[in-house]
């Protein structure tokens, strides 16, 4: 069985299934029954000042029959006592050394401040701290949160507070709320963070109620934008975990955060270069269970593909991602049915026909009416292969003939004066 | 009053045995079960249902919520729908190409999706079609069965000023008076009658054409008349016993179910229905529901043979039916005192060579006669067309099986005011055909006294026209 611990900025780690910070990690009842059920590492919900909560605070988009494949919410930080929870915090690490257990950190931008809590927080014996930067709702109307991490230059500021006051490994989380994740996340660096967490939730509105016309989530009768996790985001989250993978100047472990449900959420993250991952939303719907077979899927995963350890397959995909320019323009396949496993459902039909090439037409075979390719049209977009409900029936098949690539930086370096716009 | 003896089983037990095989889809049922549906396009369930409903939208409009839209349409291709998801073969028809065409062991259950759609547009009442302005002409229905019922709805949506003729008292036909119980109520087939009232149709129940009014009133009365009649009596055995007290006709049985005043339905102890048809199936697993200790149905031919459906037969067969195959009845046998039956004589019989249609033939094994005991006798030997009743109507032609004859579009028969559709027509099918007659009726009717031509949803087999004659490039297909 391949190993599975990880070492994060110097945390040691049984396995790379963090919880994030969250109400999944409230208090130390909770993340003692979490490490009992197999998470490596939690991240306590984060600490602050006293807050007053809304009521309600969550809401979620279904899909299909499927529910909340997203969640949001306009929950704050920890409305518990700061003395309750860092004494919960110590004795928590006590029963569980072996678990990894990081403190999430949100307080007002003063120095004096972030110094005061990170000491606090070393003195529990904790393994590190995470610097929430990310919030985008309520915290972040009152300068904290996301409107820290949406600023480089604060979240470079307060990082370096935060290293003058502990020793501890700090994790800066990053908003996706930005232009671009690469300027904060270099600011982090600069600053002395020793790992980045991305991303924290993104701003969102869920839905409105069609009788009502309220906007969820209802609070008395008003609703306020909040923060989108679950599912849905994992694509946003991959795309930045793997931005700031590829990125020189962050060279810093990352733990990815974002739609994580399963182990193969989780080992994508890991190869497009995440050291950890972090899990809410799946906890939320399902319980602290759903890590048995993220840890049972990612050890079956690695002893399949004969790794000894988890460590060889982190960052193992991000050499596989570039710049579109960089992509080879001579590469080509065409989508092929395979008519046994044909169902005639026609779903390939009518999306290459309004949503493509219309190069899918019909056919008859043995008196029935089939869908074919018609191959010299068809850009191998991959549309119809991914609309088939039947597995194996649609094969994208490469049809080049090998030659050398080329790509557009090539063609524009070759020929500059006819790339030229107006 | 029963016949020989009162049922052993009680009310409470009866009911029990009465519910609906096909219970109404809950909310999250529904959900769950119009989401699994893969939203084929030009679908195969679409081209397998007679009236050609386009099913993957109906479900999808389950899915989306917008039920509206998923009952108006069902009842745009199919103004029975809620009786038709209630009583059609789904297994040979929508449900079986879904299974056959797609993924799935276990089909997407379309009857119960378009029962969820059109209980709820029953349930609020609200109008889904808005008929034209009356257009001045006047079209008369004889039948208020499935294919009255939807040519009067698709003749009031274009205009008409419609009546609907029938003798019994209650609309809908055989919708109303000859489904298993347990598979619909006649509330249901009621209500959807009233819908088509609501249409503004006018139904003249208790009024049989030739008796209360002529057929040269009706003539006179109506521009144009449609035959829904569907078909008359029970077969006759033709065999000695046949009047006795305690033989029935199968569809005279069942309408006594339907009232569900259970205690004054006829029943015997020992219950031997002849005909294996799914009418013969309706029979015999309703008198076991009332609480008959025995029921028998009787074959001539095997079971290979048995007319009713697959799945009819593993119902009756769940219902510890006792089959009697390759037997056939010689004469049903009185008590000594004449007061009921005693026995059913049979005669083993021996089956031949199929002929063309691929039916075997049969006959008698000599000497081979034996009684079985019995108390009561369901004929459910098919029923005789109507043709002492067509003889009255001027200029209609049938063919040698007694069907009326009529244009295979524009269902109108040889006499051109007179159009026909539904069993009448067809000798005896499923509801769903029925209404799909009406619907072409419509359309015939319309065209012949306005000239207009107009096409309901699903008149036609959907099909992409577009199959590429030449495809020079694609690769070549086994």
């Amino acid at each position: 069985m391949a190993d599975l611990r990880v070492n994060f900025a110097g945390i040691e780690s049984p396995n790379p299934f963090w919880l994030a910070s969250a109400p999944p990690t409230n208090m130390g009842s909770m993340v003692e029954r979490a490490f009992d059920a197999g998470w490596g590492g939690a991240v306590w919900k984060t600490l602050g000042e006293p807050i007053i909560n809304v009521c309600s605070r969550l809401a979620s988009i279904d899909h299909g029959a499927n529910r909340m494949i997203g969640l949001n919410n306009i929950e704050l930080i920890t409305d518990r006592p700061l003395d309750v929870n860092l004494r919960e915090i110590r004795e928590c690490k006590r029963r569980y050394p072996k678990n990894a257990l990081i403190v999430s950190l949100m307080v007002e931008s003063k120095r004096e401040a972030w110094h005061e809590i990170a000491k606090q927080v070393e003195d529990t014996g904790a393994d590190g701290v995470e610097l929430n930067f990310g919030c985008p709702h309520g915290m972040s109307e009152r300068g904290m949160g996301s409107a820290m991490g949406q600023v480089p230059e604060y979240t470079r500021m307060v990082t370096e507070w935060v290293k003058e006051a502990t020793r501890l490994p700090v994790i800066v989380k990053l908003t996706p709320n930005v232009t671009s994740i690469t300027p904060p996340a270099r600011a982090a660096v600069r600053g002395g963070a020793d790992a980045l967490s991305l991303i924290n939730t993104i701003n969102s509105v869920m839905g409105v109620d069609l009788d009502t016309m309220i906007p969820y989530p209802n609070v008395n009768g008003m609703a306020a934008h909040g923060g989108y996790c679950g599912p849905a985001v994992k694509p946003i989250a991959l795309n930045m975990v793997s931005e700031l993978a590829r990125d020189a100047e962050v060279n810093v472990p990352i733990s990815g955060i974002g739609g994580i449900g399963t182990w193969r959420d989780a080992t994508e993250f890991l190869l497009l270069g995440a050291t950890t991952v972090q899990v809410c939303t799946a906890v939320m719907h399902f319980g602290y269970r759903v890590v048995e077979d993220m840890i049972d899927g990612l050890s079956n995963y690695l002893d399949e593909k004969g790794f000894l350890s988890v460590r060889e397959i982190i960052g193992r995909s991000v050499g596989r991602m570039t710049d579109w320019g960089n992509l080879d323009l001579k590469y080509k396949t065409v989508a092929r049915i395979d008519h046994s496993l044909c169902i005639q459902c026609n779903l390939c039909h009518i999306a290459c026909e309004d949503g493509a090439h219309q190069c899918i037409p019909f056919t008859e075979i043995k008196g029935e009416r089939f869908p074919i390719v018609d191959e010299q049209e068809c850009v191998g977009c991959n549309l119809c292969y991914l609309v088939c409900p039947s597995p194996g029936c649609i094969s994208m098949v490469r049809v080049d003939d090998g030659s050398a690539p080329l790509t557009w930086h090539d063609l524009t370096s070759k020929q500059p004066k006819t790339m030229t716009s107006d | 009053m029963s016949l020989t003896h009162d049922s052993p089983i009680n009310i409470e037990q009866i009911e029990r045995n009465f519910r609906e095989i096909a219970p109404p889809l809950n909310a999250a049922e529904a959900i769950l079960e119009s989401n699994r549906c893969v939203y084929c396009y030009d679908a195969p369930c679409m081209h397998a249902c007679p009236t050609h409903i386009d099913v993957p939208a109906f479900i999808k409009k389950i899915a989306s919520g917008n039920m509206t839209g998923s009952a108006r349409v069902i009842f745009d291709a199919n103004p029975i729908g809620a009786t038709c998801a209630r009583v059609c073969p789904v297994d040979v028809l929508c449900e079986g190409a879904c299974v056959e065409k797609t993924l799935m062991d276990k089909p997407i259950e379309i009857g119960r999706l378009q029962r969820y759609a059109t209980d709820y547009a029953m349930s609020t009442g609200r109008e889904l079609f808005r008929p034209r302005a009356l257009n001045g002409k006047s079209a008369g229905i004889i039948g208020s069965g499935p294919a009255g019922l939807s040519c009067a709805t698709y003749l009031a949506r274009l205009g008409y000023a419609v009546t609907i003729y029938d003798r019994r008292v209650l609309p809908g036909g055989l919708d109303t008076y000859g489904m298993a119980e347990y598979k619909m109520s006649q509330l249901a087939s009621v209500s959807e009658a009233q819908m088509v009232e609501r249409l503004g149709v006018t139904f003249r129940m208790n009024t049989e054409i030739g008796r209360e009014v002529s057929i040269d009133e009706l003539q006179s009365a109506h521009d144009a008349i449609f035959l829904g009649i569907g078909l008359g009596a029970t077969a006759r055995l033709e065999v000695p016993g046949e009047t006795l007290p305690g033989v029935y006709d199968a569809l005279d049985f069942i309408a006594r179910v339907k009232t569900r005043d259970w205690k004054s339905v006829p029943l015997g102890r020992i219950v031997a229905v002849i005909g294996a048809g799914n009418t013969g199936v309706d029979a015999v697993t309703q008198a076991k529901r009332l609480g008959a200790e025995r029921v028998l149905m009787i074959y001539r031919r095997s079971a290979r043979e048995m007319p009713a459906y697959q799945y009819e037969y593993e119902l009756a067969k769940k219902d510890a039916i006792e089959f009697w195959w390759q037997t056939a009845p010689i004469e049903i046998i009185a008590k000594p005192d004449g007061s009921g039956v005693a026995a059913l004589r049979c005669v083993r019989m021996e089956l031949g060579e199929p002929d063309a249609a691929g039916l075997r033939a049969v006959q008698p094994v000599p000497s081979s006669e034996f009684d079985i005991p019995c108390d009561m006798v369901i004929k459910a030997l098919g029923q005789q067309k109507m043709r002492s009743f067509l003889k009255t109507v001027p200029g209609i032609e049938l063919d040698p099986a007694g069907r009326i004859v009529v244009n295979a579009e524009t269902m109108q028969t040889t006499n051109p005011k007179f159009f026909a559709g539904g069993d009448c027509v067809n000798g005896g099918r499923e509801a769903v055909d029925a209404s799909q007659a009406g619907k072409l009726a419509a359309q015939g009717i319309h065209q012949a006294l306005t000239g207009e031509r107009v096409e309901f949803a699903g008149a036609r087999v959907p099909f992409i026209e577009k199959i590429h004659g030449e495809m020079p490039h694609a690769n070549p297909v086994a």
